[in-house]
């Protein structure tokens, strides 16, 4: 494999609050490949945003803290950079998608402006140059030119997100993080944008980070799926490897507790019991009280990431791999 | 049919806005079984939330007629209208705003038996609730906890078990499982599985997931602008849908599935606005097999196969 776009080693941020550390990612290690989609799955709590907001240094400090590891992008260890540094890459190199549209714009900006802003701080434009750049930007994102001028509340849910992910992509980035891009969308529009960001994405060579609980849009979209759970990655690889030979015994239970519609279920088989507090982290495996494959050993540490097959890394006592790493 | 709980006729409801009458449920006709469960499907804005409310008299009727149990319930009095609701209940989807923060689980639970008068001595009240939390599933040392103290899924229990409180014969679920992360989810269905089989519940379940309806519906109703534009028995509408809608929609839903194989419908455009509407086929400016009908009336639901009806004037020809 060649050098990935971004690296993450050892990232550990924890939420220190009245003297309490909540320990929402806890030394996660991934890397993301020049062009690929990397989809990383959780439930509530799990820290995939906290993951997502580190990479982009948007963690709120107090009462976030990023205790240590590193992210390289580009060779370059982004919790190095200095505010300037940071100015620089967000928006040109990496950008990010939230999850919710209607706080995302600003809603007495009109749209078009909010295109050409990103386009003048990071290319040398004129207001002119740059108003022409964000009409195309939100032509390609199926918004006729006409809008240009309406404001963010004249826009639907779907169409606001249109207006994001031109936003995001005006300075053609390397690395585009999507949290929960769709979620608060309706099916069939969901589908419009996931359709347009796929295309997009093939179009700019973007590497691309879709943060989602949905494994159904993850499936749609991502080469490669990391399950996340109590703050680190419990399994890694790609998409046929999770999604028909899962390992970890959380990312079994997260298929388990979908009704399938091909098949016929009565019933769902749940996951008993719910997401650790990560202010009180069980010692050993976080899965550890929840999961159907325990055994004693697992309350002692917490295991290491074992490679199952080229690429297919799980954290369980259980995986006995070819080696090493992470 | 018989043992039919619930009927509806015609159902209507509009809202004055400024711009004009807004028609969120637009003559909604359907019948429910009991013991069985209706799901109510469609993308936001479609109705189904407001059908349901309409349902359990939470708004008043623009027009048509609701019979519970052969008895109608159309148009009621205040004190009919308490009577009444002890048999029909409702789960709300936000746990976070549908249950009393200033109140703990116990007093969220017990309030339905107090407003009803039911049983005489706190004792027997008290041995109520205790019975309820152990049916959902909250540990008793819960009972003095706040909501805020609880996860969004114990904080739904809650909801399921207030709702319980007066064994009702009928229950409408709002969106019950969309806050709540998949694990959780998986959960509360099979929770609500159980009761309605050990308590021989009839449910109306409104959600947009369409996975989530088919595992837990014997019938399914699909709405689109306050309109029904397809009904049918759960399976029979996963394996042939005849709606341009339904089709687009059911094809929209993302496959938990390496390599699924993909035949996309992409819809254009999104939804138009209910205020006004023309008499015309409300899917219209979306649908690509739109003709020359379409645009002159409204489509009414025909029977195409034994239960199964859909709303559309070229169904026969797109099916073809």
């Amino acid at each position: 494999m060649q050098d990935p776009v971004l690296s993450v080693r050892n990232l550990t941020v924890h939420y220190i609050k009245d003297k309490t550390s909540v320990r929402a990612v806890n030394g996660i290690s991934f890397d993301l490949a020049d062009g690929e989609t990397l989809g990383l799955v959780g439930e509530t709590g799990a820290g995939k945003t906290t993951t997502a907001l580190s990479i982009m240094r948007l963690i709120p400090d107090p009462p976030g803290r990023i205790m240590g590891g590193e992210i390289y992008f580009k060779g370059k260890n982004i919790l190095g950079f200095n505010k300037y540094a940071l100015h620089r890459m967000r928006g040109r190199d990496i950008s990010m998608i939230f999850q919710d549209p209607m706080t995302s714009l600003n809603p007495v900006l009109k749209v078009g402006d909010q295109i050409a802003e990103v386009i003048r701080i990071h290319k040398k434009l004129s207001r002119k140059g740059a108003s022409l750049e964000a009409i195309k930007m939100l032509e390609m994102v199926g918004i006729t030119s006409d809008r240009f001028n309406d404001y963010p509340h004249q826009f639907s849910g779907g169409m606001k997100q249109r207006v994001i992910i031109a936003i995001s992509l005006a300075c053609n980035p390397k690395v585009l993080i999507a949290d929960e891009p769709t979620t608060a969308l309706d099916v069939t529009i969901q589908a419009q944008v996931l359709e347009m960001m796929g295309e997009l994405k093939r179009n700019f060579n973007t590497s691309m980070i879709l943060i989602s609980h949905d494994l159904g849009v993850i499936a749609e979209v991502c080469n490669r799926v990391g399950i996340m759970y109590a703050g680190n990655i419990v399994e890694i690889g790609t998409l046929e490897q999770i999604y028909n030979n899962a390992f970890h015994p959380y990312t079994k239970g997260l298929f388990g507790s979908l009704p399938d519609l091909d098949v016929e279920t009565d019933r769902l088989r749940p996951i008993i019991g719910l997401m650790p507090d990560p202010a009180r982290l069980p010692p050993g495996c976080a899965f550890y009280p929840r999961c159907p494959e325990r055994v004693n050993a697992c309350k002692a540490r917490s295991p290491e990431a074992r490679e199952l097959a080229q690429g297919h890394w799980v954290r369980c006592i259980h995986a006995s791999g070819t080696g090493e790493k992470l | 049919m018989s043992d039919v709980i619930l009927e509806a006729k015609n159902l209507k409801k509009y809202f004055r806005t400024p711009s004009g009458m807004l028609h969120a449920v637009d003559d909604v006709s359907f019948s429910i079984v009991k013991g069985r469960t209706l799901g109510v499907v469609g993308e936001s804005g479609c109705g189904k939330s407001t059908l349901g409310r309409l349902v359990l008299h939470l708004l008043d009727l623009s027009g048509g007629s609701i019979f519970f149990e052969g008895r109608d319930i159309t148009s009621l009095s205040g004190p009919e209208i308490k009577e009444i609701r002890q048999y029909m209940q409702m789960i709300f989807q936000d746990p976070y705003s549908s249950i009393n923060p200033r109140m703990t689980v116990g007093e969220i639970i017990t309030e339905p038996l107090v407003i009803y008068g039911r049983y005489d001595s706190q004792k027997e009240r008290a041995d109520k609730v205790n019975s309820l939390m152990e049916t959902v599933g909250i540990s008793q040392r819960l009972i003095n906890a706040y909501p805020h103290e609880l996860d969004g899924g114990r904080r739904q229990r809650v909801g399921i078990a207030r709702a319980l409180a007066l064994n009702p014969k009928f229950i409408v679920c709002d969106e019950p499982v969309s806050a709540l992360d998949v694990s959780i989810r998986a959960q509360i269905l099979n929770l609500m599985q159980d009761l309605q089989e050990e308590f021989g519940l009839t449910y109306i379940f409104i959600t947009h997931d369409l996975s989530v309806v088919k595992h837990i519906s014997d019938d399914i109703v699909v709405m689109y602008l306050g309109k029904i534009v397809e009904k049918s028995p759960s399976r029979e509408l996963f394996r042939s849908q005849y709606h341009p809608y339904t089709k687009a929609l059911l094809s929209a839903i993302p496959r938990a599935k390496a390599g699924y194989r993909k035949n996309r419908i992409i819809l254009k455009g999104e939804i138009n606005s209910p205020i006004n509407p023309e008499e015309k086929c409300r899917f219209l400016p979306r649908c690509v097999h739109a003709g020359e009908c379409c645009a002159k009336s409204q489509p009414e639901l025909r029977e195409v196969s034994p239960g199964h009806f859909v709303a559309c004037h070229y169904h026969e020809i797109i099916n073809a």
